[in-house]
């Protein structure tokens, strides 16, 4: 027989129990939110004091199809991955700003670059390094459609990645991890891109 | 089984004497009459010896024998669209309704054009480049259209140069027409900036341009920015001047394609 302090007891026991799992759930929640949020406003802002770098941008022109350099001061992580990664978002922000020359919708535009040391195999004479940009799938969502604009903002990512990063020889595009088979239906995203034409790199 | 017997001895017929047949015939024949002929037809009678006066090259050159053909690919289709070039007009939809108006003129020229799109379907990039291909065309033009930029914009194939083979790997056969294609695209490029249209010249990686063995240039139409003035894709006049400006200039790509060996 079970007396009733102790039946008292473990009714509040498990109301505690469930509340509590309720609570976590809801902050759990709340910090995703907070999490998602926080990553749609990259580039975060630098700490104050931290000296920022000369960076160059290859911006793209609709009008007459070329890439002139931009220059733009940023403090930039220490990481290569990471520094690649707010470059890029600073190029894809500079597109969305009004009266850009190739308009992009302003959104999330790269989830993550990481770079891989070639050659991949022991047969292969590909030199430097392969970058590898995923694409968010917003982003290629807001991209316009045509060949000229895809075409132009995949060179510019290739060109900007090129001009900070010269060992970088090879690009590969994914989106939201996943290959995809062209940007806004017209730009081949199966392919990897060379991104110089150093000796002993083959067009693939 | 006696169909079977019936095919083995055409088969042998064919395999034995058609070579000996078709050599003896090919020897004697012009060259551009050889071009003509099946390499195998068993079971027909060779055709009379030519006289050895027949036998000289023809005075005109070899490709003024050759049928010059254009294919016309309109890009998108179906379940693609495209891009979306205002609110009740798809991409799909304008090249198509051009890729017929080129047809319409360049059949009136006398030029001889195979399209990989009759209608609102879904085709296969895979299903384009095959079309393309076995037409052996001498131009191959891939019209699509955009809302970015402004007048004309050329594409050629990004693959790298590679040397004319029997077999080319299918992803890059275009590399061995690479030099043909932007001769092409130039051709284009002059007669838009005579006919006063802004052109845009540039090389991208495009299915299923990469896999054409044709010259093959992609056309893409942009809205005409001149001065302040847009000019929208819509436009039926813009349009015209596209169509008749890209047909003379497959006229004039004619002209020169006679002349190459």
């Amino acid at each position: 027989m079970i007396s009733r302090p102790q039946r008292i007891l473990f009714w509040t026991l498990l109301f505690s129990s469930v509340l509590m799992s309720v609570v976590l759930l809801r902050m759990r929640e709340r910090a995703l939110d907070r999490l998602l949020a926080s990553g749609e406003t990259m580039p975060l802002n630098p700490p104050p004091g931290t000296p920022v770098q000369n960076v160059t941008m290859m911006m793209a022109n609709d009008m007459d199809g070329s890439l002139q350099p931009g220059y733009q001061n940023l403090a930039l992580p220490v990481d290569a991955n990471a520094r690649a990664h707010v470059i890029l978002q600073h190029l894809i922000l500079n597109y969305a700003r009004p009266n850009s020359k190739h308009p992009i919708a302003a959104n999330k535009g790269v989830n993550e670059i990481f770079f891989i040391n070639l050659p991949l195999e022991a047969n292969q004479v590909l030199p430097g390094t392969m970058a590898v940009v995923d694409l968010s799938g917003s982003f290629v969502e807001a991209h316009p459609s045509g060949i000229e604009p895809e075409t132009l903002t995949l060179l510019s990512i290739i060109a900007t990645l090129h001009a900070n990063f010269p060992q970088i020889s090879q690009v590969r595009f994914l989106v939201d991890g996943q290959q995809r088979d062209t940007l806004a239906g017209h730009a081949d995203l199966t392919r990897v891109y060379l991104a110089s034409d150093s000796p002993g790199v083959k067009h693939l | 089984m006696r169909w079977i017997e019936e095919r083995c001895r055409d088969l042998t017929f064919g395999l034995i004497l058609a070579p000996l047949l078709a050599g003896a015939a090919n020897a004697q024949m012009p060259a551009n009459a050889q071009s003509n002929t099946p390499s195998s037809t068993p079971g027909k009678v060779p055709p009379p010896p030519v006289p050895a006066e027949m036998t000289t090259p023809p005075a005109t050159p070899p490709r003024a024998a050759a049928r010059f053909v254009v294919v016309i690919d309109a890009a998108h289709g179906g379940a693609d669209s495209g891009a979306r070039l205002s609110n009740h007009l798809l991409e799909k939809d304008l090249v198509l309704a051009l890729s017929v108006r080129l047809r319409s003129v360049l059949s009136a020229h006398g030029i001889y054009v195979v399209t990989t799109r009759e209608s609102d379907g879904a085709i296969p990039e895979l299903n384009r480049a095959e079309t393309a291909n076995h037409a052996a065309a001498a131009a191959c033009i891939s019209l699509h259209a955009t809302t970015s930029g402004s007048g004309v914009h050329l594409f050629t194939s990004s693959v790298t140069q590679i040397p004319m083979t029997r077999f080319l790997p299918w992803e890059t056969a275009q590399g061995a027409y690479a030099e043909q294609s932007l001769r092409l695209s130039s051709e284009i490029d002059s007669a838009m900036r005579h006919a006063e249209i802004p052109v845009t010249l540039g090389r991208t990686a495009l299915e299923p341009l990469d896999s054409f063995t044709c010259p093959a240039v992609a056309v893409e139409l942009s809205p005409l920015n001149k001065a302040g003035k847009v000019t929208a894709l819509s436009d039926p006049e813009y349009q015209d001047r596209i169509v008749a400006t890209t047909a003379a200039a497959i006229e004039q790509w004619q002209r020169d394609w006679r002349q190459q060996p």
